[in-house]
């Protein structure tokens, strides 16, 4: 299979590796996907008190093009308000990285684990409220 | 040692059970053949003919020696898929009247498994598929059991290409022998790796193809036993009538050369070959074993061809390991890097689960493998798969003492 050159950078140099501490209050934590499957992403983000994702993290076991997508992720996220992030869309990373056909879905597993992470710090700065679960 | 054929190339090949290259030697033996003794070996009235047919009349002693039979038992056939093909449907087609029963194994090479399931599909056979057990073999006992009244041939390979493992092959043909029954190994693997004498395993056709010992790509032998039982098979391939007319078709004489070369070096440099194989073999599994953990062996560690190592990497993903090793040529039991788009079916058979099977890697050793080589294998892989364990989830999980079993994943 032949990868994009994105792809190689990120799967040489994947950015933000790591775990954050899932307990804190300011951190949000996403888990998506299923090793049966072939990939699991885990997606984290810590928010300063202003509501701007000051720290993203991520751990992928996945092939080349899902370890890509989510170094990726981790790095749009950076930087942008809770709702800011809410608007990465999955085909913004399909142009970014030139996915081929068979790899979109881990572009859609990326685009998920964002929205996880965010819902679970949402669910933990209002605790009272449902999590509204998609 | 025999310097290797020189090659621009700079991977490391580690995938001799697929293919070896040439050894310069056979290469030499084979070059007349392609040039000026062009000769057709059925040609009896001029000496283009004469030295031809001489040539095949040398190859066939070689290839004889090498598996202990006598030349008038070694058919030439364009590599071990053609073998394998003409003795099972051969056989069967030959033995209709007796009866229309056969045993193999599921973890046969295909052209084996597809030569018994035409069969099957066409109603020309009934087929018992014996299951392996989690070292990828299969028990004399259980071969002992499947046999019925109209069985006419068991056909169970000598050892396998994915994962080494070696059947018992010689207590399997003693049962077929007491039976009455024939039996044909698909010797491809086994051949130049293992000990190999036809009487001692007490086989009555072997399967063999010259580019897995270093001789070129598109020929082979089939093993026909002559006496006690005589075998006798119905032609795959009509027309002139040669190989006793069992394979017709002009002989591919440089080919035929190249293969009894190789299979008179094989036997020469059976020892040595021998101790080459698994000092490197040995040295580049205890490397990886050694420096990770959670790794599993596929196949059988003792009954294992000296070549062969075949290991799983949990919690890496396959594609994503062989995507961090390119420059390493090994074959990978992940869907990924297959056309079918599935596991593989071999270690299916064996239990080893999906995620197993799709992070496998098979390395084999050869002739011209280095130490060098190896070691450069064994560091690159040990990086790769830390480096991807550093950034994999389960890993982490089981690290944590996570059962991931017990994690109520959210599949798509
Ligand atoms: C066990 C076994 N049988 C048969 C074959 C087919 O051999 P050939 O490529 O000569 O047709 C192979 C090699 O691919 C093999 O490993």
């Amino acid at each position: 299979m032949a990868y994009s050159d994105k792809v190689l950078d990120h799967y040489e140099n994947p950015r933000n590796v790591g775990s954050l501490d899932k307990a804190a209050k300011d951190v949000g934590t996403g888990v998506v996907g299923a090793p049966e499957c072939g990939d699991v992403m885990k997606l984290q983000i810590k928010v300063s008190s202003d509501g701007v994702i000051e720290d993203a993290k991520f751990k992928t076991f996945g092939c080349g093009s899902a370890i890509a997508s989510s170094s990726l992720a981790t790095e749009w996220v950076k930087g942008k308000t809770v709702d800011e992030a809410l608007g990465i869309k999955n085909t913004d990373i399909v142009e970014e990285l030139s996915l081929p056909p068979v790899k979109i879905h881990c572009s859609v597993l990326a685009e998920d684990a964002i929205r996880a992470a965010l819902t679970d710090y949402r669910s933990k700065q209002n605790p009272d409220e449902k999590a509204d679960s998609e | 040692m025999t310097s290797a054929p020189s090659t621009n190339n700079k991977h490391i090949y580690l995938d001799y059970n697929a293919t070896t290259p040439l050894d310069p030697r056979v290469l030499d033996a084979m070059m007349p053949y392609l040039r000026e003794n062009f000769g057709n070996a059925a040609s009896r009235s001029h000496s283009f003919g004469w030295a031809a047919e001489e040539a095949v009349k040398i190859a066939r002693q070689q290839v004889a020696d090498l598996l202990g039979a006598s030349d008038k038992e070694i058919i030439f056939t364009s590599g071990a898929t053609e073998s394998d093909n003409l003795a099972i449907k051969g056989a069967v087609e030959m033995l209709a009247k007796k009866g229309k029963h056969i045993i193999t194994c599921v973890t046969e090479h295909k052209a084996v498994l597809d030569s018994c399931k035409y069969l099957e599909t066409n109603g020309l056979a009934d087929v018992t598929w014996l299951e392996v057990g989690k070292n990828g073999l299969v028990t004399p006992e259980q071969v002992a059991e499947a046999i019925r009244d109209d069985t006419v041939l068991i056909t169970i390979m000598m050892a396998n290409n994915e994962i080494g493992s070696i059947h018992p092959i010689k207590e399997i043909g003693a049962i077929a022998h007491e039976k009455g029954i024939w039996f044909h190994t698909d010797a491809t693997q086994g051949i130049a790796k293992l000990p190999f004498d036809v009487n001692d395993l007490n086989v009555d056709m072997a399967s063999m193809s010259a580019h897995k010992i270093y001789g070129p790509k598109g020929v082979g032998a089939l093993y026909v036993r002559r006496r006690k039982p005589r075998v006798r098979l119905s032609p795959q391939m009509h027309g002139g009538g040669h190989e006793r007319g069992m394979r017709s078709g002009t002989l591919n004489v440089p080919g035929i050369v190249g293969l009894g070369a190789a299979c008179k070096i094989a036997k020469d440099d059976f020892d040595k070959d021998q101790a080459h194989y698994k000092a490197l073999r040995d040295r580049l599994e205890q490397k990886i074993r050694g420096a990770l953990d959670h790794v599993e062996l596929n196949g059988d560690d003792e009954q294992r061809l000296v070549t062969t190592f075949n290991i799983s990497f949990a919690y890496v993903e396959g594609e994503s390991l062989i995507m961090g090793i390119p420059e390493i040529a090994v074959s990978s039991g992940s869907a990924c890097t297959s056309a079918s788009l599935e596991p593989s079916y071999v270690l299916r058979a064996l239990g080893v689960g999906d995620d197993l099977a799709h992070s496998s890697i098979r390395f084999s050793v050869g002739r011209f493998t280095t130490e060098a080589e190896v070691d450069a294998a064994a560091d690159t892989v040990i990086k790769t798969v830390r480096k991807l364990r550093d950034m994999s989830p389960l890993y982490e999980m089981a690290q944590e003492g996570i059962d991931l079993s017990s994690v109520n994943w959210d599949a798509h």
